[in-house]
């Protein structure tokens, strides 16, 4: 910690009030995230923690499902957000070197690429809960419950119990992934209009870091989904 | 103390404004601090209510006084709200707010907004809790066991889970601006292991509180989510385990007891050495001790579980690691007693609620390897035993050690002294209130009372006359210090900056402090607790 008042940056705009100097704040912000992600591996730990005891216990049922799932629609929507991923680190990087316009064009383009994710799922989604509404027969309901057709996943003797579980965990996992997104969205959207005023330079881009280590823990979470549900069992 | 020590200062962070919008749009964390002292107070009343009701209700042996189901829901919303709104965010939020920023010379939290932000998390969850326990009640127990919990109860399950869910917030926003604050705003000078031992045990307690409290966050959401949208989680028919959810409740729900009793000891160290006027024993070892207890915690939650039929060679690992949390735990009461010896002990009311916390968690942290040892558990399990043993702990030891530290601080946070002998006679009440409520539970629990009836056979009721006749001696005890600090904040005398002739930053500057905390960024140069050089007797003004 710098005990010099003149530290780099004091008298710069963005540092509060309670900050020797831009430096101890960027540390602090950038630590604050990294604590804020641990806590969010752990909250989707508990999800993973109840994957690994079911998918343990019904690897069968949880074939069945997987295979329910298009691994393509899967694998293109990995590469969107790993190509999201990428623009961000592009963003960051541009606001390092000062270049604010195209720090906006990269956030953009982040946002596009996580909208693109987001419509691919709206469209599995639809998949599985559209059979569910209406009269008459829900053959191809995957959504737990009553009106769940275990019938469509083709396990022998199994009344689909154990296949609810995994669409449980699907929708349980992928929805608090894209609800994530639909949290980080909005304020990427934010720093890309903070950036179009001009208000980084190279001496202070904390929010474009942070918000950039925030999305990519957000796809890394993705890239465990991707296998674990969309590749059990396939070879 | 000079002449002025006397005077009342001019500035300071409560003159900031008395408007609704100078508290409430306010980052500074000492004004953060006192509106969570505000809140939890409420919410301590109210979870006293309920426990008043199931005290009274078991004062005769036929339930005469709730139903059944009414008395299910009393003891659920006693639970909840001391559990989840009270003790877990009791002294982190308020005295941890107030002092990890001048006992570190920071001008503030590395946050403050999020600060805030956290204590409207808290105010959101706790007005969905508060309404899902009024309007319909819960009654599953504050533990939401499935698969009663989650298909079998009729109660406002959703709501209170998603109250519950959202006060998390609260405490995870607070444990990481705790974490942060510490890393990155130490003054100059003041490296690791001269700090305060309390920061130390805010540390570990924030570590807990940012790794486990998201744990029970998607717990409590899984059974929000069953409920709702038919998830199958938990539910036996579709395959689903409900055992799998107390492995998750109790991954946080058992390190949630550290939370509670982790800044405790650091107010037990802090007040210890200052009353002893001696350096603390085993500085290193106490710093560490917390950290140890903060890791192995995490390590030991099946201990919850022995009964549930789980496999026996993890139920022994499971006895083995509870036991060694012990170690840890001893190692501080040893260094505490040998910071006693050939002190000056001094017995003013913070250092009497400082005694009362050793003798009482002594109690309880030993009757808990009892419940931690395979044999006796299976003959414990769900008796009053374990009621009477958690509530040494949290009541005797977490509470007394709030209590403790309020009346250590309260002349730094308002800058006006209680009168002494109230406190003395109202700490001596809570002390007799809370043995004469508590241990007949030991025996109750013992001779086989199960917890949560609300019905119990005739011989029980001496016992149990004796548990409600302290349990009303206690909260007669609590409504003391409610009245004298209240009163002393109008009334009280000028303060001065260091009543207690403390050593720490906190006590470097003025009372109550300034917004900025100092006037100019203190260095520092010396050990924590160097009462070697500080005069024997503590110094009354």
């Amino acid at each position: 910690m710098s005990e010099t008042a003149a530290g780099a940056g004091s008298g710069h705009a963005a540092l509060q009030h309670h900050f020797v100097d831009l430096e101890q704040q960027k540390e602090a912000s950038a630590l604050g995230m990294w604590v804020f992600i641990a806590q969010e591996v752990l909250f989707f730990g508990g999800l993973f923690a109840a994957y690994a005891v079911y998918r343990h216990q019904y690897p069968d049922a949880f074939a069945a499902g997987s295979h329910h799932l298009s691994w393509k629609i899967g694998f293109f929507n990995t590469l969107v957000l790993i190509g999201s991923s990428f623009t961000m680190a592009m963003a960051v990087y541009s606001a390092a070197t000062g270049r604010a316009k195209r720090v906006v064009t990269l956030l953009l383009a982040t946002i596009l690429l996580g909208g693109v994710f987001l419509g691919v799922k709206y469209f599995e989604y639809g998949e599985k809960i559209r059979p569910c509404f209406g009269d008459g027969s829900h053959a191809g309901c995957l959504v737990p419950g009553e009106r769940f057709d275990a019938s469509a996943l083709h396990l022998e003797g199994d009344p689909g119990g154990p296949a609810q579980i995994f669409f449980s965990l699907y929708f349980g996992m992928t929805g608090l992934h894209a609800l994530h997104m639909i949290v980080g969205i909005p304020i990427i959207a934010v720093i890309a209009g903070m950036a179009w005023r001009g208000r980084f330079s190279p001496e202070y881009y904390t929010p474009v870091e942070i918000v950039g280590l925030y999305w990519h823990f957000v796809d890394i979470i993705w890239i465990f989904l991707f296998p674990l549900l969309y590749l059990v069992g396939a070879h | 103390m000079s002449q002025e020590a006397t005077t009342f200062p001019r500035q300071h962070y409560l003159r900031e404004g008395w408007d609704l919008r100078s508290w409430l749009l306010t980052t500074d964390h000492k004004r953060i601090g006192f509106l969570y002292l505000v809140s939890i107070t409420v919410m301590f009343a109210l979870g006293s209510f309920y426990a008043a009701l199931v005290r009274w209700n078991l004062l005769v042996p036929d339930g005469s006084l709730l139903s059944a189901e009414a008395y299910n829901k009393a003891f659920t919303a006693h639970g909840v709200i001391m559990v989840f709104f009270f003790l877990i965010p009791s002294i982190p939020a308020t005295l941890g707010n107030f002092l990890i920023p001048l006992m570190i010379g920071a001008r503030d939290l590395a946050f403050p907004k999020i600060n805030l932000l956290s204590w409207y998390i808290y105010v959101i969850g706790a007005a969905l809790t508060l309404y899902a326990l009024l309007a319909g009640g819960l009654d599953t127990g504050w533990t939401f066991y499935t698969p009663y919990s989650t298909v079998f109860a009729q109660s406002n399950v959703e709501l209170a889970a998603v109250g519950i869910f959202i006060a998390g917030f609260s405490s995870i926003l607070t444990g990481l601006n705790f974490i942060v604050t510490i890393h990155k705003m130490r003054a100059p000078g003041l490296t690791w292991f001269r700090m305060p031992l309390f920061v130390w045990a805010h540390y570990a307690t924030s570590i807990i509180q940012v790794l486990g409290t998201p744990v029970v966050a998607i717990t409590i959401l899984l059974v929000a989510l069953e409920r709702i949208f038919h998830f199958g989680f938990f539910d036996p028919n579709r395959g689903g385990d409900p055992i799998l959810f107390q492995h998750l409740f109790w991954f946080y729900s058992h390190p949630a007891v550290y939370i509670m009793i982790l800044p405790s000891m650091g107010v037990v160290s802090e007040i210890i050495t200052c009353f002893s006027r001696k350096r603390i024993f085993g500085y290193g070892f106490i710093a560490m001790s917390s950290l140890a207890i903060a890791a192995i915690g995490f390590l030991v939650w099946a201990h919850h579980m022995f009964v549930t039929g789980m496999a026996v060679y993890s139920a022994m690992v499971f006895s083995a690691l509870t036991y060694l949390v012990a170690v840890p735990s001893a190692i501080k009461t040893f260094n505490w007693t040998a910071t006693l010896y050939r002190g000056s002990v001094k017995w003013d009311t913070p250092m009497i609620y400082v005694f009362c916390f050793i003798g009482l968690f002594l109690i309880g942290g030993l009757t808990g390897l009892f419940l931690g040892n395979l044999g006796t558990d299976i003959h414990l399990t769900d008796t009053y035993f374990v009621v009477a043993h958690f509530h040494y702990i949290m009541v005797g030891g977490a509470i007394m050690g709030y209590l403790g530290g309020l009346h250590f601080w309260w002349p730094k946070i308002t800058g006006r002294k209680y009168i002494e002998a109230w406190g003395k006679v109202s700490s001596l009440l809570i002390f007799v209130g809370f043995n004469l409520t508590f241990f007949p539970q030991f025996v109750l629990g013992y001779l086989g009372m199960p917890r949560r009836y609300y019905v119990y056979p005739d011989e029980f009721q001496v016992l149990n006359v004796l548990s409600t006749a302290g349990a009303t001696i206690l909260g007669l005890g609590y409504l003391f210090p409610f009245s004298y600090l209240t009163h002393s904040i109008f009334r009280g005398e000028p303060a001065g900056e260091n009543p207690w002739g403390a050593k720490g930053l906190e006590w470097a500057t003025q009372s109550p402090p300034l917004t900025h905390n100092f006037e100019t960024v203190p260095v520092v140069t010396e050990e924590a607790y160097d009462y070697a050089s500080a005069p024997k007797e503590a110094v009354r003004v």
